[in-house]
């Protein structure tokens, strides 16, 4: 059986890759993208720390599909919101959606 | 019905008459009186039950009446209050009965029951009389219906205390004389002189029961009971006896006897507290001045004799013990002191109330030389003949205000004995009444209730060998007998002095039937104790008296033996005395004419002055100057004014160097200030660029978690 280390190295591999492109990139598509990558990446770890425990416990697993659907549902508003914000400002890049503070 | 339960209802019929007078029924003075004589008259039929009972007992003294209730919880056990006849109580209860039911019926008399109402009469003042067909009558007294019930509340007072077999309750009933007297001496409140007269009868009083509270306190301290049966058992009295105070040398029992004593001291009037009594007499009426002087001031002397006891704790039977000393000598001294005093006097009324203080140090004295039945005897003697003297001189002043009325002179003073004179033929009820009343005080021999137990008296302190009481008991019973012959030739013999006396008047039938019931007692209750060794007479009846009251006491005291020397003392003085004073006043017109109008006894003694210049002006000062202007203006309103502006100071520096540089500036501004610039400075990293924010929080992640690894798990 694979070791539990290794589907953690993984998880932590992809969450580091979602990270940075949540962190680098312009387009605020690519950063939901991004998200989504580090999201997964903690599903990894839910599935395998519940494969590598206890197997009768159902936790691990209803947290990942808890994860998904919230995940879908993020998505689907952040997706939107893009397009809002694209329709009124004409633009997608993250750091000229400074409105908070300018 | 049984005799407990019958003891247990004598005080109330007189109380609810006072509430069902003063909450209903005064404004009708028929239904009024009738409420208050009906009252009294029941408490009478009980009392009479109760002594006629009592006398069917036989050792009442070893088996009293008694029934008690527990009354008030004090820690683990209660304090009892109750009842008490023994004999000693049964003929106090007897002569109080009489002499309350007989002021009752007299007020009606006396407040003139009947007549019309007056034309000018205000509440407050005496009635001035009215016109009816042109010619003046007395009038009807405005307070009628107020003075029943005050009557009713204070003859409630004296069953109270008569019946008790405790030292509380007794005080209550004390007390509640002591108010009915101040409410009945201020009767008539428009005068001045009534009121403060008021006054001071109630502070003087009051002087001797403040030291009577203390000394039931400590009794109750060192005893744990009120109860005189708990008290006077052999035991408590020798524990009492034998513990020392370490005050003047006193043991427990005489400390507490003679702080007893104080009040009866104020209540009695005896020297040093006497000068409320004479200006008692500013009480309205006879009456009210009787209720005084011839029954409520017996209460103190009943309160001496209940204590009898606990004074003569320690007592061997020779060598008076300092409180016995204390006691003989207070009374003595009152005895002659008033006596003299009451040789100066020209009011009808003050030369008896100055004999019965005269009277009451007799008792008094006795009680100090240890002669317990014949201090009683005299106080129940005295009681009878003294009430009918105070009726007779308010039946006296009665008439003479009927010729006042009658010639419209109101200059002349009714109750002076100088405008009297030949009332004898105008009055002739009053006259013989008071003639029987005047030798019963002066000790009529054979005849009269007073030469018995004034006898007694002198008998008693010729055979313990009192010497220097006995002379000078003896020296005021002289005086007694000649100012009481004074009074007597002033008032009612020789030839009317003024219009006023030609036209006096005999009074109605209420005021001189008390007169005759009483003289009745005022002869007849003398042979109750006559001596059994006395020469030809004694023996006759039994000594009564000695017999019942004697057996009060645990130890029956022994009848002094007879001896001839006081007996003749007795009646020189008396007939000695009569005879003096009707030679010496046959003549006297006016007071001029009257040898004895000495400045010093005329005066007192100069007492209300020396008081008013010992204790009233220093009060006064010490209110008026000390307190108030020097402590409250100076000093109190001193440091007030002194703080004023230092409180003010030390609030302005506080506000100018602390409040507003620190508090305003420094913290208030300061914080806003400070606020407003770390704002400022920590604006610039408020980028709006999410991914910066994002790098920033990955970077305090980093270094948070990494310090949190450095630090506590390596």
């Amino acid at each position: 059986m694979v070791p539990l280390s290794w589907y953690l190295m993984f998880a932590a591999a992809l969450f580091s890759i979602g990270l940075f492109g949540v962190l680098t990139r312009r387009n605020a598509i690519a950063i939901l993208l991004g998200v989504e990558l580090m999201l997964n990446a903690v599903n990894i770890n839910l599935v395998a720390f519940w494969r590598y425990s206890d197997v009768m416990a159902m936790a691990g697993q209803v947290f990942a599909v808890i994860v998904f659907a919230v995940a879908a549902a993020e998505v689907s508003v952040g997706l939107a919101l893009v397009i809002s914000v694209y329709r009124r400002r004409n633009t997608v890049v993250a750091d000229e959606l400074d409105m908070l503070k300018w | 019905m049984t005799t407990e339960l019958l003891i247990w209802l004598i005080p109330l019929p007189p109380v609810l008459a006072f509430f069902l007078i003063v909450l209903f029924t005064n404004k009708s003075k028929a239904l009024s009186h009738s409420v208050g004589v009906g009252a009294a008259f029941l408490s009478f039929l009980g009392a009479m039950i109760v002594f006629v009972r009592a006398l069917g007992v036989e050792h009442l003294g070893e088996h009293p009446f008694e029934s008690s209730i527990p009354w008030l919880p004090t820690g683990e056990t209660w304090l009892e209050i109750g009842v008490l006849i023994d004999p000693l109580g049964a003929a106090v209860l007897f002569f109080v009965a009489i002499t309350i039911f007989m002021i009752f019926l007299y007020s009606v008399g006396y407040h003139n029951f009947g007549q019309p109402a007056g034309d000018h009469d205000h509440a407050g003042l005496p009635p001035h009389g009215a016109t009816v067909h042109g010619h003046t009558v007395p009038s009807v007294e405005p307070m009628y219906s107020r003075f029943f019930a005050f009557l009713g509340l204070f003859a409630f007072g004296m069953y109270v205390l008569v019946i008790s077999d405790n030292l509380l309750t007794m005080f209550v009933g004390w007390e509640i004389m002591g108010l009915c007297s101040y409410l009945l001496i201020g009767f008539w409140y428009g005068k001045p002189s009534a009121r403060n007269a008021a006054i001071k009868a109630f502070m003087t009083t009051r002087i001797g029961d403040v030291f009577m509270l203390i000394g039931i306190a400590f009794l109750y301290s060192v005893t744990g009971t009120l109860s005189f049966r708990e008290i006077f058992n052999e035991t408590t009295l020798h524990t009492l006896a034998s513990v020392p105070t370490g005050v003047l040398g006193l043991s427990a029992a005489g400390l507490i006897a003679v702080l007893l004593f104080i009040g009866t001291v104020g209540k009695s009037a005896q020297f040093p507290l006497h000068v409320w009594l004479p200006d008692a007499m500013e009480g309205p009426t006879p009456v009210s001045a009787m209720i005084h002087a011839a029954t409520m001031v017996s209460a103190g002397v009943y309160a001496v004799i209940r204590m009898f006891p606990l004074l003569t704790a320690g007592y061997e039977g020779h060598g008076l013990t300092p409180e016995m000393t204390f006691v003989a000598f207070i009374g003595t001294f009152t005895a002659i002191f008033a006596a003299t005093i009451a040789v100066a006097q020209n009011d009808i009324k003050r030369v008896l109330a100055y004999s019965t203080i005269s009277q009451l140090g007799f008792m008094i004295a006795a009680l100090g030389i240890g002669a317990y039945v014949a201090a009683a005897f005299h106080l129940i003697t005295h009681a009878f003949f003294k009430a009918l003297l105070f009726l007779g001189s308010g039946s006296v002043i009665h008439g003479m205000e009927h010729g006042v009325l009658h010639t419209g002179n109101h200059k002349v003073d009714p109750q002076d004995m100088f405008n009297m004179g030949g009332l004898r033929k105008k009055m002739p009820f009053t006259f013989w009444t008071f003639l029987i009343g005047g030798f019963a005080l002066s000790g009529f021999p054979l005849v009269t209730a007073g030469f018995w137990s004034k006898d007694e008296i002198l008998a008693d302190a010729w055979y313990h060998h009192h010497y220097l009481v006995f002379g000078t008991l003896a020296l005021a019973a002289f005086l007694t007998a000649f100012y009481t012959m004074r009074q007597i030739t002033l008032t009612f013999l020789g030839e009317p002095r003024t219009e006023e006396a030609k036209h006096a008047h005999e009074t109605p039938w209420t005021m001189t039937t008390p007169l005759v019931v009483l003289s009745f007692f005022a002869i007849t209750y003398g042979w109750v104790g006559i001596p059994e060794k006395f020469p030809l007479i004694g023996g006759i009846f039994p000594n009564w008296f000695h017999d019942f009251v004697g057996h009060t006491l645990a130890e029956v005291p022994k009848a002094p033996e007879f001896s001839w020397i006081p007996l003749l003392t007795s009646i020189v003085v008396a007939l000695g005395g009569l005879a003096a004073g009707y030679f010496v006043y046959r003549n006297v017109k006016t007071p001029a004419e009257d040898k004895l109008q000495i400045p010093v006894l005329k005066n007192k003694w100069y007492f209300d002055e020396i008081y008013n210049a010992v204790f009233i002006k220093p009060a006064l000062w010490f209110s008026e100057v000390f307190v108030s202007k020097w402590m409250d203006k100076g000093f109190i309103d001193g440091i007030l004014h002194i703080f004023g502006p230092i409180t003010g100071g030390v609030g302005s520096a506080i506000r100018n160097y602390f409040d507003v540089p620190i508090i305003n500036r420094l913290i208030g501004d300061g914080s806003a200030d400070a606020t407003w610039w770390v704002g400022k400075n920590l604006r610039p990293i408020q980028t709006g660029r999410i991914q910066q924010y994002l790098i920033l929080s990955l970077i305090v992640i980093f270094v948070v978690g990494g310090l949190l690894y450095f630090f506590l798990l390596a």
